[in-house]
């Protein structure tokens, strides 16, 4: 792998920027590896990079319907954070949280990773309490949180309305300062890079047609490319994981939905943090180049077309312009939609399924991108070792049956 | 945005409605004689299809009854709108 540096970009000036190594490679598939991830995301490529890095299995195929990173990694909202209220999941994206703010250079790729702060605004005094307890239990967890009133808010972001007589009127928030953003686009690419580099083929323009499998297990994936024989499959696909379940006999607890998010023409900076508002489902940020971005809850109904009904996005914008009266009459430029895979109690499924060989990581829902390094980094661990790391183990599908669930409704919330 | 037919309304705008996910799921008999894994598949287990999806609807904003529909979750195009207690029109019985 060609390093990036400032040595690399001066050497390669020379030549016009003509002689740059591809990024990744565009290999024929081969017959067989010993583990085949479907779907080129971020989870799916930090999985194969985790597989490669952690555990040496380095015969393994990322295979991609579209490009990598064309679907939801290259639709969500870019919020990382982990003020999440129960341990399992607090400890899930925290460590996924701590991953991030070593991978840029880990990666040597550049994911624009910015820890402006995340803030949750309360609207009601009942709001108020779930936050601070979920402060509190943060706290606990050692994750960073806290709790602040109207004026520290208006401080750290002069542009919101917190006055008393607005129709969102602000209590406090909480703020996770090492929250923030990063460029989605860079973390798929970086994965796939350094994936790459270390042997995994990452084959795009290959759709899964079929899950083949005998009486011991899975015996391999039929493609638009042919068939390719895996000893072990790993599903990662989001809003099309009912339909991949569906392919090896499965049921999943499981409801693909719209999601939808927009951004405006690009202003000058004037918001230095994302702001997520739980009781008005609306959330915005500002990009690098300088646009406003925003998102609102799912589209209620089930859906895999990757857009929305237009009265999702009206209602939340409509939020936002009580919030911050000064967006009123900046336009909108494009919005569009994802389709997340929601589960009943708005936690990922990673583990095992009832078929041998065969592996899931899915119903992140909402918000599975701040989780991608994290994701990436058990769901390769339970492949390797044919068992789950500690962390997903809370996170197996089983805890449909035995009642165990995580009820993350409450800070799982909007930001994506 | 959908347009939505209410059985007993007419044609109307999405957001007169609210979504009821799966339709023609059957509360259980004897709930307390299922298994742990039948009692989860009542409750959390959907079909989640691409395509053909039977799903509930009830028009919140209009005259608040319930009704079913029968909708392609590709395309989103509806497909048969129809009462509670019917099957969809067409289907053979």
């Amino acid at each position: 792998m060609q390093k990036y540096s400032l040595l690399t970009i001066a050497r390669n000036a020379v030549t016009f920027h003509e002689n740059w190594q591809r990024a990744w490679r565009s290999p024929d598939p081969r017959p067989e590896y010993d583990v085949v991830i479907v779907g080129g995301g971020g989870h799916g490529l930090a999985t194969a990079y985790y597989l490669a890095r952690n555990h040496g299995v380095t015969n393994v195929a990322v295979v991609e319907k579209g490009y990598v990173g064309g679907g939801n990694t290259g639709r969500n909202t870019e919020v990382v954070r982990s003020n999440y209220l129960w341990d399992e999941a607090a400890w899930l994206y925290e460590h996924s949280l701590k991953l991030w703010e070593g991978l840029t250079q880990e990666l040597n790729f550049n994911l624009m990773f910015s820890q402006r702060g995340v803030l949750s605004l309360g609207h009601s005094l009942q709001e108020m309490r779930d936050i601070a307890r979920r402060v509190n239990s943060n706290r606990l967890n050692g994750i960073d949180a806290e709790l602040i009133g109207p004026d520290e808010i208006k401080r750290l972001v002069p542009i919101i309305n917190t006055s008393p007589d607005s129709r969102y009127p602000i209590l406090g928030a909480s703020i996770q300062r090492r929250g923030g953003t990063a460029r989605h686009d860079a973390l798929a690419w970086g994965f796939a890079r350094a994936a790459d580099a270390m042997g995994v083929d990452v084959i795009q323009n290959c759709e899964v047609t079929g899950i083949r499998r005998n009486s011991d297990g899975v015996t391999g994936v039929e493609t638009t490319r042919g068939f390719i024989g895996a000893k072990k499959i790993g599903v990662v696909t989001a809003g099309n994981s009912g339909v991949l379940a569906n392919m090896a006999g499965l049921r999943l607890p499981i409801e693909s939905h719209p999601l939808q998010a927009w951004v405006t023409e690009p202003v000058k900076p004037i918001l230095n943090a994302v702001i997520m508002s739980n009781a008005v489902h609306a959330y915005v940020s500002q990009t690098d180049r300088g646009e406003l971005l925003a998102g609102a809850g799912i589209d209620s109904y089930n859906g895999y077309a990757q857009r929305g009904s237009f009265s999702v996005v009206e209602h939340a914008s409509a939020a936002l312009v009580e919030l911050f009266p000064i967006f009123s009459r900046v336009r909108m430029l494009r919005v569009w939609g994802g389709i997340v895979d929601t589960c009943p109690d708005a936690c990922p499924i990673i583990g095992r399924v009832p078929v041998n060989g065969l592996f899931f990581n899915c119903g992140w829902g909402t918000g599975g991108y701040k989780a991608t390094p994290g994701s990436g980094w058990v769901f390769a661990y339970t492949i390797a070792n044919d068992r789950p790391h500690k962390l997903n183990e809370p996170f197996a599908l089983e805890r449909f049956t035995t009642g165990k669930l995580i009820d993350e409704h409450g800070a799982a919330g909007v930001a994506h | 945005m959908l347009l939505i037919e209410c059985p007993h309304c007419g044609p109307r705008d999405e957001s007169e409605f609210t979504y009821g996910g799966e339709s023609h799921i059957v509360r259980p008999p004897v709930p307390e004689a299922l298994t742990d894994g039948e009692w989860a598949d009542y409750l959390y287990y959907r079909k989640n299809p691409l395509g053909k999806h039977m799903e509930q609807w009830n028009h919140s904003a209009g005259c608040r009854r319930w009704f079913n529909a029968v909708r392609d979750t590709g395309s989103y195009d509806f497909e048969s709108f129809y009462r509670v207690g019917e099957r969809p029109p067409g289907e053979a019985s």
